[in-house]
């Protein structure tokens, strides 16, 4: 086979593992591990006047029960706050069991420890904890106005307050822009809180060797790396002594890279004072009320326009709930704030968020991650220009787009990542052009008069976006062929599903010329590679991908060195195909690779017959020279890092054709078109696969999910019986089409995929459904009975 | 979401199990197929000191066709009495409703008579043996008695079937001739509870008027809400009934509530439209018939 393997649709190789029930979740390991449950406060907001745990010390098989008071120094303290951010002026952070006081429904308030998780519940239920209720505050907006503190020393309930203001080319802020413009407008739109919600929980799984001193901790996380950096720190242990394994991880979506988590200290915690292997795993009632939620946002747009439909100015008003804590920072609605303006050049821009505690769950990002929101404000700004010029939805978008040849186009904003958003590349007409000819934009309108006259509704929608991906600091990856001619590729960054067994093994290959069966990838161990920061933000594919190309140039330059040497040819005319390294265009005059790793490594013992090549009687090294030269190592491995100077943007335009019935109000997609513009692709049906599920969970956002907060700040639909994700029955089939414009930042001139599929399918939905019933739509997601309620409303 | 502790019964029969119910009155629970209860107990919503699985009972699993109608067994699943030709020759309302409920993993394992006995407003088939006036019969250690559906559905997840009870089977009358049947609902998503739904029935004499027309709606009211419209339509052809007018007169019966998934008006509109679809498609099969 030739080693063309960069850009082919390749099988996933993880999935006949995953997919016959042979993949190891966090809940598989550790059968004979003692249980973990938690007593959790049923109340939104209350001090704790008392802990009463007498009834529980009965049951049977309980080992131990643990409060706040029973943490030990650093334990005791508020979980890190991940991402400190100067307009973070009053962040705060839980701690690992509630002291004093519980400021949402879920908060652990005692952890319980029992032979297994049935006994362990037992016992939670006959512990009386004794609250004294407060008012909760609910709602982002009763919360801004409050009197009632979520936090006592937190006044106005504000966390945080961020202004970020582009002026125009003659300088002009946009509030003055605003004013002058020739037609303006003025509006509010809301969005509901979902939450990531992947099939696996979260878990994790601790057991300490004492003769060792040393601890193992298996968590069901997105950046194991990280997580080893806080139990280290909170348990007073020293690094080396600590691992941290991500195994078969089903899902994360953003959730599982929030951390730590008060278990992932606490069971790891447990399981050092009790000698004993302790596993928790997340329910799923408890994955409604104690993980994270995301979304909900309150905008308020004001926006001045010329006559063609060109933005000359934008403000942008938004109130965040954060919810309880605000461990995660910021980085929701500076995400949403700043990818805002989209593929548009807009006149002069200004957006100004409040980010406002409630008594709910925390917000830490959700895929797409504060972009839905983003581009749903953009898109239905660009929707209500058309509607009041009376011009074509894309004619408005084409009129502000950023040409090909302005790139790189600098925003003028500060990103998620602390560096100026840059543009690096795209065609953004190129995509609308696709996208229309794709959905068959310019036909709709006959389609639509014809339905009409059958007496059905049916409406087209669009909706573009930038998406900021592949963000720093780094990733790393490390390469090593091994004797026996095996590639053996590690990075530490942790994998959820999305294919890294096979696109990071296609990179290696392509870039060594061995054949893909020979290479192995292990992401998420810091057993093998300790240095990493995540996979979230589209991140995983760019920074490892490109990290672990660099580590295999490495590697093949090495490989060539030696075996220029055995060939006595000069390196520059070597290549390497399907695994042996030969002279180009004499295929006689070659080694292969596993030849090549026993001479990389002098041995004085043989251990087998390969080895015997590289001992030092063989014959094989010169006497002029030490067996490893100066500023060699030993071994044909490499190790390298991709650090990127700043963020890379993919794009891309989706339009959705749907029908509302006009008695029952029910909501219909009828076809689902995407062009997606990820720069170079590792693998298209990867890349597909990430959209569908992405456009999956967009789908959910804008007809299904929404979290449901009474008053009281109870969560009145904490099951999936109630909180509605679509079922494939929900789903359309995605038509998709990919323009590839590389980006120019990285060695492989890739571009994050992961997240691209979410990020504007409310924005679509919303629009083809304003198409459809003529009714504004500004508020996501939209139910039936939604619908029938604007329907009376408008009539 | 782990239940708390119980004792498992599995009598391996049916006098066996009415002696445990028996025996454990108020404090024992039958375990059908579990679709319900299982969930509630993972959520500890429930917390029976006595779990009784009936499942080892296969006597219970016949499905028979009599003259007079369908009688499904205890342990009859809703795949199997979905997917019976006699069953839908007999009534085919049956395999209308259950088409609807849930999903197909749900349907291999959940049971007709547990749906009845757990009678959700929101399920179907309650609504069914509403309409068509069956019966389910409860057997005690000791004594038998067939409920009428009339009297067996008392309020939303309370059914006539007492502590030391097992429901062993229920009767669906057989459509009588010149009849048809449908069932319409809408749903957030496909399998889930109706937001509202109808099964609606529709007879006609010899000249082809009508000569009965009802319906029973889901999610209209704690048990299921029953409307008799044979006046409002008249006595005739299915083609100038004004079904709209006998639609208005069900949503008049119906009582639906506000709750996170749809409001109560958006119920009561969707009552309405799925009447007048329900009775216009029983109408056309009971022409067909
Ligand atoms: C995701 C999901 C979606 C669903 N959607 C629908 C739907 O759309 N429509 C619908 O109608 N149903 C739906 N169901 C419920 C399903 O139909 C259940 O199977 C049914 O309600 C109960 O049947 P079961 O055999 O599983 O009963 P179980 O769960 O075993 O028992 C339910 C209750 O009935 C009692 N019981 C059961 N059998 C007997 C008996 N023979 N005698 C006395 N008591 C008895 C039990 O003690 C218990 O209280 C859904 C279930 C799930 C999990």
């Amino acid at each position: 086979m030739t080693t063309k393997l960069f850009g082919e649709p390749v099988q996933r190789r993880e999935d006949p593992r995953l997919l016959t029930g042979r993949g190891r979740y966090l809940d598989d390991l550790g059968p004979d591990a003692l249980a973990a449950a938690f007593v959790r406060s049923p109340h939104a907001h209350a001090l704790i006047r008392d802990i009463d745990v007498s009834a529980a010390l009965d049951v049977d098989g309980l080992v131990a029960i643990y409060t706040w008071e029973d943490l030990p120094d650093r334990l005791a303290e508020p979980l890190p706050l991940l991402i400190p951010h100067p307009a973070l002026t009053h962040g705060r952070t839980a701690y690992p069991l509630a002291r004093e006081r519980v400021r949402h429904v879920g908060e652990p308030v005692v952890m319980v420890v029992a032979r297994d998780r049935y006994l362990a519940e037992d016992a939670c239920a006959l512990i009386r904890v004794d609250y004294e209720l407060l008012k909760p505050v609910v709602g982002v907006e009763e919360a801004a106005q409050s009197a009632q503190l979520v936090h006592d020393d937190v006044p106005g309930n504000v966390g945080a307050h961020l202004v970020q203001e582009v002026a125009s080319a003659d300088g002009r802020g946009a509030r003055e822009v605003i004013e002058s413009a020739p037609h303006t407008l003025a509006f509010r739109l809301d969005v509901e809180r979902s939450a990531s919600m992947p099939l696996e929980g979260r878990g994790v799984h601790a057991r300490w060797d004492a003769d060792d001193s040393s601890l193992r901790v298996y968590s069901s996380t997105q950046t194991s790396t990280s997580v080893r950096m806080a139990v280290a720190a909170k348990l007073g242990l020293p690094l080396p002594k600590v691992e941290v394994v991500a195994p078969d991880v089903g899902g994360g979506f953003g959730v599982k890279i929030m951390h730590p988590w008060p278990e992932e200290v606490l069971v790891p915690w447990a399981a050092m004072l009790l000698g004993r292997e302790v596993k928790w795993t997340e329910d799923r009632r408890e994955h409604f009320v104690s993980s994270a939620h995301e979304r909900a946002q309150v905008q308020f747009v004001r926006v001045g326009f010329d006559g063609g439909g060109r933005v000359l100015g934008l403000e942008v008003t938004i109130l965040h709930d954060h919810g309880a804590y605000t461990p995660y920072g910021i980085i929701v609605p500076i995400i949403t704030s700043t990818q805002l303006p989209g593929p548009y050049r807009i006149g002069s821009y200004r957006v100004e968020f409040s980010s406002i505690y409630t008594n709910t769950v925390q917000v830490t990002p959700y895929r797409g991650a504060g972009r839905p929101q983003a581009v749903f404000c953009m898109e239905r700004t660009m929707d209500r220009i058309a509607a009041h010029l009376g011009l074509d939805r894309t004619a408005v978008r084409a009129a502000n787009f950023i040409q090909p040849d302005e790139f790189p186009y600098d925003q003028g904003l500060i990103f998620q990542d602390g560096r100026p958003l840059i543009y690096d590349s795209g065609d953004y007409p190129e995509s609308l052009r696709m996208l229309k000819e794709l959905i068959g934009w310019d036909a709709f309108p006959e389609a639509k008069a014809e339905a009409a006259r059958e007496g059905r509704r049916i409406g087209i929608g669009i909706g573009c976006y930038v998406e900021g991906t592949g963000v720093g600091p780094y990733e790393g990856g490390h390469v090593q062929i091994t004797s026996d001619g095996r590639v053996h590729v590690s990075t530490g960054l942790t994998s959820q599903g999305q294919g890294h067994e096979t696109s990071f093994a296609q990179i290696a290959a392509a870039e060594l010329g061995v054949p893909l069966e020979r290479v192995s990838v292990v992401t998420g161990d810091t057993r093998r590679f300790g240095y990493a920061v995540g996979t979230f933000a589209s991140r995983a594919a760019v920074m490892s991908g490109n990290a672990i190309a660099l580590a295999c140039r490495k590697v093949r330059e090495k490989a060539l060195r030696i075996a220029a040497d055995a060939l006595e040819a000069d390196p520059r005319d070597l290549e390497i195909t399907d695994g042996v390294v030969h002279v180009a265009g004499s295929p006689h005059a070659s080694v292969p690779l596993a030849t090549v790793a026993v001479l990389s490594n002098p041995l004085r013992y043989a251990f087998d017959e390969e080895a015997v090549r590289a001992t030092q009687f063989a014959g094989g090294s010169s006497f002029d020279r030490p067996p490893v030269e100066e500023g060699q190592e030993p071994g044909l491995e490499g190790r390298d890092y991709y650090s990127p100077i700043r963020s890379t943007f993919a794009s891309g335009m989706h339009a959705a054709i749907v029908e509302t019935d006009p008695l029952t109000a029910e909501i219909r997609i009828l076809r689902y078109a995407v062009v997606h513009d990820c720069g170079n692709l590792i693998n298209p049906m990867i890349v597909e696969g990430q959209i569908h599920g992405g456009v999956a969970q967009g789908v959910g956002g804008a007809l299904y999910e929404r979290m449901v907060y009474d008053s009281h700040g109870q969560l009145l639909n904490a099951s999936f019986m109630d909180f509605l994700m679509p079922y494939a029955t929900e789903v359309p089939r995605v038509e998709t089409a990919h323009l590839q414009t590389p980006s120019p930042l990285n060695p492989l001139g890739i571009k994050g995929a992961g997240e691209a599929g979410v990020i504007p399918v409310s924005a679509v939905i919303a629009s083809a459904i304003e198409d459809a019933e003529g009714i504004p739509i500004d508020r996501m997601p939209i139910s039936p009975s939604d619908l029938f309620g604007l329907r009376r409303a408008a009539s | 979401m782990k239940p708390p502790p119980f004792t498992y019964h599995a009598p391996g029969s049916l006098g066996e199990a009415l002696d445990v119910l028996a025996g454990t009155g108020e404090d024992g629970k039958v375990l059908a197929g579990g679709q319900s209860l299982i969930p509630l107990l993972n959520m500890r919503l429930a917390a029976p000191a006595h779990l009784v699985d009936i499942n080892r009972l296969a006597g219970l699993a016949a499905v028979e066709v009599e003259p007079g109608g369908v009688r499904v067994g205890a342990l009859a699943r809703h795949a199997r009495v979905e997917r019976s030709e006699p069953v839908a020759a007999a009534q085919p309302l049956l395999r209308q409703a259950l088409r609807l409920v849930a999903h197909p993993v749900i349907r291999n394992r959940g049971t007709v008579v547990g749906s009845l006995v757990h009678a959700d407003p929101a399920a179907e088939l309650p609504a069914v043996l509403a309409l068509l006036g069956g019966s389910v019969r409860l057997a005690r250690r000791g004594g038998t008695r067939d409920v009428p559906a009339g009297e067996f559905f008392t309020g939303p997840l309370e059914s006539a079937a007492g502590p030391g009870e097992l429901a062993v089977s229920a009767f669906f009358p057989a459509l009588p001739p010149r009849s048809g049947t449908a069932f319409r609902e809408v749903a957030r998503r496909h399998g889930d509870y109706a937001l509202a739904g109808i099964a609606a029935l529709v007879g006609l004499d010899e000249d082809l008027r009508i000569t009965a027309a009802r319906v029973a709606c889901v999610s209209a009211g704690p048990v299921p809400v029953l409307a008799d419209v044979t006046g409002v339509c008249g006595h005739r052809p299915p083609a100038s009934a004004d079904w709209a007018a006998a639609a208005r007169a069900v949503q008049d019966r119906a009582e639906p509530e506000d709750d996170i998934h749809a409001t109560a008006a958006y119920r009561r509109h969707l009552i309405g439209v799925l009447a007048e679809r329900a009775l216009r498609d029983a109408a056309r099969e009971a022409l067909n018939a």
